[in-house]
């Protein structure tokens, strides 16, 4: 019978089903940062529970890092100083690898782990990381999980999981050289809505996620779990190999084509079947920018904010009506009439070397006003140090950016980088909740590009008209 | 982890959709190294007036007299999304919910509350809107959950029925630790990683 890869990764690592209970699912690599892991290690050491394999992990300081220099030698606060010396404690004790903030591998987890090549196609990957879900772009399953799966995964090598059902979201035809993976990802969630993906993993196909690059592909996995699912993928291509050929966690000589013919068997089958099939023409989607408190809260950058009227459903005009409070909008308002204050350009979504060439692009040249500040923060010192050597550094300082240390930075703003209550700013990260990027902040989502035009107009841009004026 | 049994007590109303993780428990409480203590930061940013967290918001539904001591939250689609933070069982069940009701939740979320002793009951649109005015017609009214016999119960004479996966259903019942239960089958991981490490050499390599 013809075979999604879903199912065929599913196989693959099916270890055992008793009777009445879940299936057992083998886990090839478990990747860590130090917010969702210290009580999992605590766990493990109260029941006197071993790790099961080190090797399958990785690990990494991200969430908790200050990305001025100089706090990073001396945590200003001391709660998320204790953080960064568990983390350190638990791998140091158990054996395990970290790149801690002295390591040239230092970054985001979801930006360190495909720098190194740690996850391969057909693996399966988790993390107490709901981005998880990045490394589908690699055709491997991988999803996020809780602290105590955190545990589980150390202890056994293995979850219980229950068989998602399958969706196929097919993009072709071709993308506006203005639009991106991010644009693609908002789109989808415009159209499924945030919990349309709930139940499912997706897999991405069609001509225009063939013609993504692997980081493209990366920003557009991250954001699956944005609209609900448990996993994004993508199937491996000639582009997939080229990219992991030579790093350091990937196979090498005669592994290399052991695993390649396999990593060759893994797309789906033609004739598969899914449990519900999404089509979009790339050509249509414009750059987006959400306007509410939720991804799904997206227009293209042309349009208006809607109203709660504009809605059928009851659920969707109370939260329309309750996201215009917060975000403090009248329906109407042209998107790019919105001013903002602050600008952010990093986080596991889009803090890769080809975000930043494609935000200076934008940014060269331009000048941030005075009453906006600008932040642009690699997602790993190895893109920082990429980034430097291409000058791009130079060009948003020269516009009036700060160039700062990686890390998880203002995407969840608990490293002490975050809005003041009532400030606005267009983030190129992946979620625009209430508070999420400080009390009273008010989020809006966009790729790189985008973000780079509002940091120079002081608005949203639709950056389609910027060649032409 | 503690028994799931079968309990009447106060169902509180709050009527928001996607709530997220992020509002469940905030940011700034995740840097504890410890699982317990998460209850009084709680729908923090909604649920207090100050950001030390002492004066309370009296137009936030839960801080209402009638919904103290509840034990059961009843809410909007699409509960628990976003982020995978385990924090947000952790705040819930410390605060001393044991029971969430919705038509929906997000996957991670869901998966967590069995971990936590935590009973998550999806319900169609028309029986959670029910089930939400019955409370709002009488704050502070008692419902009772029979996880044995998959059912809630109201004073009013509604009785629901719900689905649960049998296998977790039973783990609740008898608080039983998931990990303990996978290492039963330690042989037959054995016997799957050796096949694995035969299929796939690469990536025992390092």
């Amino acid at each position: 019978m013809a075979k999604t890869m879903y199912e065929k990764i599913w196989d693959a690592h099916f270890v055992h089903q008793e009777p009445g209970q879940a299936a057992l699912l083998y886990i090839d690599r478990h990747l860590m940062h130090e917010v969702t892991s210290p009580q999992a290690f605590e766990g493990l050491n109260i029941a006197k529970r071993s790790i099961r394999n080190k090797h399958s992990i990785l690990a990494t300081l991200d969430h908790c890092v200050p990305t001025k220099l100089a706090d990073r030698i001396n945590l200003p606060d001391p709660i998320g100083a204790k953080q960064v010396a568990t983390m350190i404690n638990n791998c140091e004790q158990h054996g395990l690898t970290l790149y801690d903030m002295e390591s040239k591998n230092n970054g985001v987890i979801h930006v360190v782990v495909p720098e190194h090549g740690f996850v391969h196609p057909g693996m399966t990957t988790v993390c107490g990381d709901s981005h998880t879900a990045t490394h589908g772009a690699f055709g491997a399953l991988a999803f996020g999980i809780g602290t105590s799966e955190v545990e589980h995964v150390m202890a056994t090598q293995c979850l219980p999981q229950a068989k998602s059902k399958t969706m196929l979201v097919k993009v072709d035809g071709t993308l506006s050289k203005y639009s991106t993976a991010k644009d693609i990802a908002l789109a989808i969630i415009g159209r499924i809505g945030t919990a349309g993906g709930n139940g499912f993993v997706i897999e991405y196909a069609g001509s225009a996620i063939d013609a993504l690059t692997m980081e493209g592909r990366m920003t557009l996995c991250n954001m699956a779990i944005e609209s609900g699912a448990r996993a994004g993928l993508v199937a491996p291509d000639q582009k997939t190999y080229d990219f992991l050929e030579g790093k350091e966690f990937a196979p090498k000589g005669d592994a290399w084509d052991q695993a390649l013919s396999y990593w060759k068997t893994l797309p789906s089958d033609d004739g598969a079947e899914y449990d519900l099939v999404i089509e979009l023409n790339a050509a249509d989607i414009a750059p987006q920018v959400t306007w509410g408190t939720s991804p799904e809260q997206v227009v293209p950058v042309n349009q208006t904010v809607p109203a709660p009227n504009d809605f059928e459903q009851e659920g969707k005009q109370i939260a329309c009506k309750s996201a215009l409070d917060y975000m403090d909008l009248d329906a109407g308002t042209k998107m790019t009439d919105i001013e903002i204050d602050f600008v952010f350009l990093g986080s596991c979504t889009n803090s890769r070397i080809e975000d930043f060439r494609a935000a200076a692009e934008v940014a060269k040249g331009t000048k941030v006003p005075a009453n906006v500040t600008a932040i642009a923060v690699p997602g790993s010192y190895m893109v920082k140090e990429q980034a430097e050597q291409e000058g791009l550094d130079k060009i948003f300082t020269d516009a009036g950016w700060e160039w700062r240390e990686p890390g998880c930075s203002m995407c969840l703003a608990m490293n002490g980088d975050q809005l003041k209550p009532g400030q606005r700013c267009a983030s190129t990260s992946n979620r625009n909740f209430e508070g999420r990027q400080g009390k009273g902040g008010r989020t809006h989502l966009v790729s790189p590009a985008m973000a780079a035009a509002a940091a120079a107009a002081g608005r949203f841009v639709d950056i389609r008209e910027l060649e032409q004026n | 982890m503690e028994k799931y049994t079968k309990h009447t007590s106060v169902a509180a109303l709050m009527n928001r959709s996607n709530v997220d993780t992020d509002q469940i428990i905030a940011k700034q409480f995740l840097k504890k190294v410890e699982r317990t203590g998460f209850g009084i930061h709680l729908f923090h940013d909604w649920r207090y007036l100050d950001d030390d967290g002492t004066i309370a918001n009296p137009d936030f539904e839960l801080n209402k007299p009638e919904f103290k001591g509840a034990r059961i939250l009843v809410t909007g689609d699409n509960f628990g999304c976003g982020s995978s933070r385990e924090h947000a069982p952790w705040a819930i069940d410390d605060y001393g919910f044991n029971t969430i009701i919705s038509t929906s939740f997000a996957d991670i979320f869901y998966n967590n509350c069995f971990k936590n002793g935590i009973l998550p009951i999806v319900v169609d649109a028309d029986t959670l809107k029910k089930l939400m005015s019955e409370i709002d017609a009488n704050e502070g009214v008692e419902f009772t959950v029979d996880l044995e016999n998959q059912a809630v119960t109201t004073p009013a004479g509604t009785s629901v029925s719900f689905e649960i996966d049998g296998f977790r259903k039973h783990n609740l019942l008898n608080g039983l630790d998931d990990i303990g239960l996978t290492l039963k089958q330690a042989d037959k991981i054995d016997t799957y990683e050796s096949k694995h490490k035969e299929k796939f050499p690469w990536l025992w390599a390092s």
